[in-house]
């Protein structure tokens, strides 16, 4: 009896193996259902907003083409330190669009130049878990960072350039 | 026996904590109860209110008389209709010629010239490939439109693979072809003319009866006349370019009309024309195609067997369906005046409130020639797929290229000149019997306060309100 028992059970767990590694189908998801997270930045996005662009302070990048459905306009405020105190974006594209900025602004808070021109598009992809048709959502937040920081460093380099030309 | 079941569970409990393949299977389980919960996140939650339906360009309910007629041939009298030799055969016949006779009593037509099909897809492969096939011999073309539906660019794109010439007709702004240029596209060895009654994107209706009567003039003259100069020629062995006749067939996809708007097929000289069951609040996985008998048109079948359907569409007849087909046909007859009064007042209710509440709304097709109860709205600045994850409990469809699989937004819309970024912003409402009232104010006010709070996060109505002129900007492509 104790024999028979042994290998019942280990008939159960064979069986059970195997079963389940036939169940483990991986792609599930489709491209219109959504990560809950991507729902929570749409919702309640946080940052939306502007501002102001003339500041000296505060570097406007926008990116993409209306004709694509994606545009995006990512604003930061940088201190005297070079680290970036407030961020605000607006969106005009799908779900994952807004989830991917709004992201993007949370990320880049606190976070100095240097530190921002890293994060990756990839790192926004997986954390909001995005399919893969949504993955050019995460690239263009990617290049909306990157775009603001170089609006903020032609306008400090603007800046210099004509603090040095009034001292001479 | 007690002992024993007790050792096994107690071997059971043990392999739990010691077996390290029961371990694995343990983990492959939490996958795929992980895996269960990521497709029970695409269903409703338990207690979630059902969204509701505003998409009847994508299938109706069934009406409830619909499904009435059809029960007892599910689970009664469940014969075959092709059985010639007893009475389940008999009755299962009987009930399809009855609502072969419902449909055709639909649109204006003989019984005789009604053959069953899954659906209006089936039906528009038939007549494209049907009738290119079967005079390939002399007719080498074939005219459509750019706003076709899908089955048929797609069965004309395998025709162009066959070796046939297909012109695809541009359409106007308004969604409406232009007659003269139907005229001048067509050539001698044109064999098939197919335009849609109405769109199913963006409502638009086509000037069928026009474009059949045109055609009907030259087609029935040019038989009489090449019957008579046939015979003469016979006599004389006259070559067979005296008698060039323009045998144009017309085939139109009613499959959005029937049932919704008065359909008289000789009224229309129209040659063939595909219905869909689900369209008009009957079942889905039947359709119909209408083939006119005089003067006759054959095609080559597409599905082979043993010759049901006059040998032009082999296969069992599924007659459950096909009564469900033909009482919805019925009922739409009865009730086509009613429902479209319904429908247009609801119609108007929605684009007039959303029109007046919301500035830069644009309405897509022309506003006259249309079937009310499709509106395809175009909301500037805002995103069509957004819009839609905003309204989420309210079923909706949207032109929009984040909804397709590729990144291209609708053909449709870009065929009538839409701009870019407006295509990428449209939602198609769609109103039938069953709407309320309260269904669309609801809508409409979801509507308009999601739209505006998306206009708040749009970076292009911002611009707008500075008065930056978004078409002078040069945009960053990625």
């Amino acid at each position: 009896p104790f024999i028979m028992a042994l290998a019942a059970a280990a008939r159960r767990c064979a069986s059970c193996a195997i079963f389940s590694r036939s169940l483990s189908v991986p792609e599930l998801r489709s491209a219109c259902s959504y990560h809950k997270k991507v729902v929570d930045h749409y919702e309640n996005p946080r940052n939306v907003g502007s501002l102001d662009k003339n500041d000296k302070n505060v570097g406007t990048g926008l990116v993409g083409a209306p004709a694509c459905g994606d545009v995006m306009k990512l604003q930061i405020q940088v201190d005297e330190n070079g680290k970036i105190v407030d961020a605000r974006f607006k969106t005009f594209g799908c779900g994952s669009a807004i989830a991917s900025s709004s992201l993007a602004t949370e990320w880049v808070k606190g976070k100095s130049i240097d530190e921002a021109l890293k994060i990756k598009n990839t790192e926004i992809a997986k954390e909001l878990s995005l399919p893969p048709v949504k993955l050019h959502c995460s690239m263009l937040a990617e290049d909306a960072i990157k775009a603001a920081l170089a609006d903020y460093r032609l306008k400090q380099k603007d800046d210099k350039e004509t603090l040095a030309e009034a001292r001479n | 026996m007690m002992n024993r079941t007790l050792s096994r569970k107690l071997l059971g409990s043990m392999c739990g904590i010691s077996n390290p393949r029961l371990s694995f299977a343990q983990s492959a389980v939490n996958t795929v109860q992980r895996e269960k919960e990521l497709i029970k996140s695409r269903e409703l939650e338990k207690d979630e209110p059902r969204p509701l339906y505003m998409d009847f360009q994508a299938t109706t309910p069934m009406d409830p008389r619909v499904l009435d007629a059809m029960l007892p041939y599910q689970v009664n009298y469940y014969g075959n209709p092709h059985s010639r030799t007893h009475a389940y055969g008999w009755e299962s016949e009987s009930a399809m010629e009855k609502a072969r006779k419902q449909v055709a009593d639909l649109i204006g037509a003989d019984p005789r010239e009604i053959v069953f099909t899954s659906g209006a897809t089936e039906s528009n492969n038939m007549s494209i490939k049907g009738v290119a096939r079967f005079y390939k011999a002399k007719k080498k073309h074939i005219v459509t439109t750019q706003t076709e539906h899908k089955c048929v660019l797609d069965s004309c794109r395998i025709m162009e693979a066959e070796g046939f010439d297909v012109t695809y007709l541009p359409v106007k702004n308004n969604g409406l072809i232009d007659l003269k240029q139907l005229e001048e596209t067509i050539r001698p060895d044109t064999s098939l003319v197919s335009i849609m009654t109405v769109n199913n994107e963006i409502g638009v209706k086509q000037p069928i009866k026009e474009i059949g009567n045109s055609y009907y003039q030259h087609h029935s003259l040019n038989v009489y006349l090449r019957i008579f100069i046939s015979s003469i020629s016979i006599m004389f062995l006259i070559s067979g370019h005296l008698c060039r006749s323009k045998n144009v067939f017309f085939h139109t996809d009613a499959a959005q009309a029937v049932g919704k708007i008065p359909i008289n097929v000789n009224d229309w000289k129209v040659d063939l024309m595909s219905i869909s069951g689900h369209k008009l609040y009957g079942p889905k996985g039947i359709g119909a195609l209408y083939l006119r008998r005089r003067p006759r048109i054959r095609i080559e079948p597409l599905q082979s067997g043993g010759g049901q359907e006059r040998g032009l569409r082999s296969g069992t007849v599924p007659t459950p369906l096909a009564v469900g087909l033909g009482a919805a046909c019925e009922i739409a007859q009865q009730e086509l005046e009613y429902d479209h009064k319904h429908v247009t007042v609801l119609a108007n209710r929605l684009v007039q409130k959303i029109m007046a509440a919301i500035p830069d709304v644009v309405l897509n097709g022309d506003p006259d020639q249309r079937y009310p109860g499709c509106v395809n709205l175009s909301f500037a600045y805002v995103e069509g797929e957004s819009l839609l994850m905003a309204l989420k409990d309210v079923a909706l469809s949207s032109g929009s290229a984040c909804t397709s699989a590729s990144l291209e937004p609708s053909y449709v819309l870009r065929a009538i000149g839409t701009d870019e970024d407006l295509a990428h912003s449209s939602i198609r409402f769609g109103i039938g019997r069953f709407t309320t009232e309260d269904e669309v104010d609801y809508t409409v006010e979801k509507c308009v306060q999601q739209v505006k709070r998306l206009r708040e996060m749009s970076p292009l109505w911002e611009m707008v309100q500075e008065g930056i002129d978004i078409k002078s900007i040069k945009w960053t492509q990625h």
